[in-house]
């Protein structure tokens, strides 16, 4: 499989410089919107440890605790459902589907789903798939997996739904007012959920004593794609589980705190059993979380609530854009859990990222994540995935670092460097940090020359 | 070896030495009114506050706050619409309905939620087919947090129940916020106390 190269990706994004700066900005308000909600709460950095230590315990149990869920959902009248991967996660919603002669499925915003490919698996087989988050949808119209995961479209100015939505769903191509454009969305998607033969969800969190299914959500696509069609279908992760309902008070008060900045979203929804004369399936899938669990540095990201905080706070992030990382989760936490796929091909994510730490500091699970992307690195290097130029770059700066006659020798020169080398000798296809900035001057003294110049004598 | 073994049995495997589940706290608010904290909080995710009218009549009170609406469709006994819901045969059928009538059960100062379920809403496409919907809330029944919500254990058992905090909203275009994404377009909160004069 190809290696993804996220610099190059992003250096698509870069060029577009309208759609760069509002993505930028766009992000970081959310970021700022994050901080004033969670600065009204005294007792947020408990709930943040109680948080993360509620799904350390969870996961560190989880098998007991899944066999509960399943239980008591199979007691609540649902059908429970194992798959090992993606390719059985998505036999299973065909096989359900054609069971019961269902055609037409309205799906809520679900990344599990998308991380399955499903929606192609279903469409080839004669399934009419149909996305009702409006970032979703703009982005399925638009033949794009989401570039984020709370807003899937956040990469895309209004003239360019504009245009997709003219291009698709018929309407004006020259009106790009929004609430023109969310209006004809709604008015075309409604009679979808009318005559729906099943809806779908994904879960935000998987309550183990009642078997309950919890679906966080802002527009009412959720409810309607469950409450309308006389089929419903839950996939989940097998992390999502959580002991208790109680314990849904500590994520839903920082859930949408950390995403939006807002304190909860508009609808906190919790489907139990199936109404009279309807089904409720549904599918617990693994696809790689069992062996997740298994790394001793990497089981924490398993903790993750999919808020997005640390893709809005990382400016790597605000500044490539989602789709440069080419997988389903991008940003802090996919750089993380990316590799955990395909090492082989997200070996270039771990390096996106400038390990500030802000990503860590946001998250409302207390995931190491800056740590973790350190650790990623390191494996990396160690199972030569490292392109060719970096690792004869580092190969060589580490006999320069652990030498400390040699480091010297190398700064006083690169001093010079700087100063008199010609510009296609530093600005070329090896120096990948001389790509969009200038090296700054160098200063007249290296440190050890002023230091045994001023210091030294006292 | 079944899916479900297997994943069960890997999971067995990796998973990391044992930690211990911390107790939760119930974070109670330090201070100030429930009611006034309900109230802030609605009107800031986009819901809106109607006063019980002094004459009782609350069908008189929905007239005039929605003049066009042609349908109003009620689950509550204090409210008789036009649209008796025992005339409606499947879900479907309220997407006719411009305003949509319940009683929450409760409601939540710290979010301006409501928590409603299949009881409240006999048909649960009411709180999300119609146009409109208008809530009616005890004043008496507001409890501080999130956490205090969840304790009201037996709730849960219903087959399904949601906090919903306002309308239907996106803002998923360029952060642009419109209220009526693809349910309700607005969600009216009138205070009424269980078992007022008609």
């Amino acid at each position: 499989m190809k290696r993804i190269d996220h610099a190059e990706a992003s250096s698509k994004f870069i060029k577009a410089k309208d759609h760069l700066d509002f993505h930028d900005q766009r992000l970081w308000d959310l970021r700022q919107k994050r901080d004033r909600e969670s600065e009204h709460i005294p007792e947020w950095e408990e709930l943040r440890a109680l948080a993360s230590a509620i799904k350390e315990h969870t996961l560190t149990h989880l098998a007991d605790y899944l066999e509960e869920f399943e239980r008591k959902a199979t007691a609540n009248g649902a059908h429970v459902h194992w798959a090992k991967d993606a390719a059985e996660h998505n036999q299973f919603v065909f096989d359900i589907m054609c069971a019961h002669g269902a055609k037409t499925l309205v799906k809520a915003k679900s990344m599990l789903t998308d991380e399955c490919e499903m929606r192609p698996f279903l469409e080839n087989r004669g399934i009419d798939v149909m996305e009702t988050d409006l970032g979703e949808r703009i982005q399925q119209l638009d033949n794009e997996p989401p570039s984020h995961i709370v807003v899937p479209a956040v990469h895309k100015l209004r003239t360019d739904v504009a245009r997709v939505f003219a291009q698709t769903i018929g309407t004006d191509p020259k009106n790009s007012d929004v609430h023109y454009l969310a209006e004809s969305q709604r008015q075309h998607t409604r009679p979808y959920f009318l005559k729906a033969d099943a809806g779908m969800t994904g879960a935000n969190f998987a309550v183990a004593e009642t078997g309950t299914v919890v679906v966080c959500t802002n527009e009412g696509n959720a409810d309607l794609s469950v409450n309308l069609p006389s089929l419903y279908i839950a996939s989940i992760g097998v992390e999502k589980i959580i002991p208790k309902i109680e314990h849904l008070g500590v994520f839903v008060r920082m859930l949408s705190r950390s995403a939006l900045g807002s304190p909860i979203t508009q609808l906190t929804s919790h489907f139990r059993a199936p109404r009279d004369g309807t089904e409720m399936h549904i599918i617990l899938v693994d696809n790689g979380r069992s062996e997740r669990l298994g790394m001793p540095d990497f089981w924490y990201s398993l903790k993750c609530i999919r808020c997005g905080a640390c893709m809005n706070t990382c400016p790597v992030y605000r500044r490539s854009g989602g789709l440069s990382y080419g997988a389903t989760y991008s940003g802090p936490i996919g750089v993380i859990i990316d590799p955990t796929f395909n090492l082989r091909k997200y070996s270039s994510l771990p390096f996106a990222s400038t390990l500030n730490g802000s990503c860590t500091s946001v998250c409302p699970v207390k995931i190491n994540i800056h740590e973790q992307i350190y650790k990623w690195r390191q494996v990396i290097a160690e199972r030569a995935q490292l392109p060719f130029v970096k690792q004869e770059a580092m190969q060589v700066a580490g006999k320069v670092l652990a030498n400390p006659k040699l480091y010297r020798a190398a700064v006083e020169t690169a001093g010079a460097g700087i100063e008199h080398l010609p510009r296609f000798m530093m600005y070329n296809r090896l120096n990948a940090w001389g790509r969009q900035r200038e090296v700054p001057a160098a200063p007249a003294l290296t440190f050890r020359q002023w230091y045994l110049k001023n210091r030294s004598k006292q | 070896m079944s899916s479900r073994d297997d994943i069960l049995g890997q999971i067995r495997k990796n998973q990391p030495p044992p930690r211990a589940l911390p107790p939760i706290p119930a974070f109670d608010a330090p201070t100030g009114s429930m009611l006034e904290g309900f109230k802030a909080a609605l009107v800031r995710m986009g819901g809106k506050l109607a006063a019980a009218p002094a004459d009782g009549d609350l069908d008189k009170l929905i007239r005039e706050l929605f003049p066009d609406a042609r349908i109003v469709c009620s689950a509550t006994t204090e409210v008789l619409g036009n649209l008796p819901l025992d005339r409606v045969r499947s879900p479907g059928e309220v997407g006719a309905v411009d305003v949509g009538v319940v009683r929450a059960v409760y409601g939540v100062a710290e979010t301006g939620s409501v928590w409603l379920t299949e009881k409240e809403f006999k048909i649960n496409s009411l709180g999300f087919l119609s146009q409109h919907l208008v809530v009616l809330l005890d004043p008496e029944r507001i409890v501080g947090n999130l956490h205090h919500a969840y304790r009201e254990r037996a709730q849960f058992d219903a087959r399904y129940g949601v906090f919903m905090t306002g309308p239907s909203a996106t803002a998923d275009i360029e952060g642009v916020l419109i209220h009526g994404a693809q349910g309700i377009r607005t969600l009216t909160v009138i205070l009424h106390a269980t078992g007022s004069p008609k």
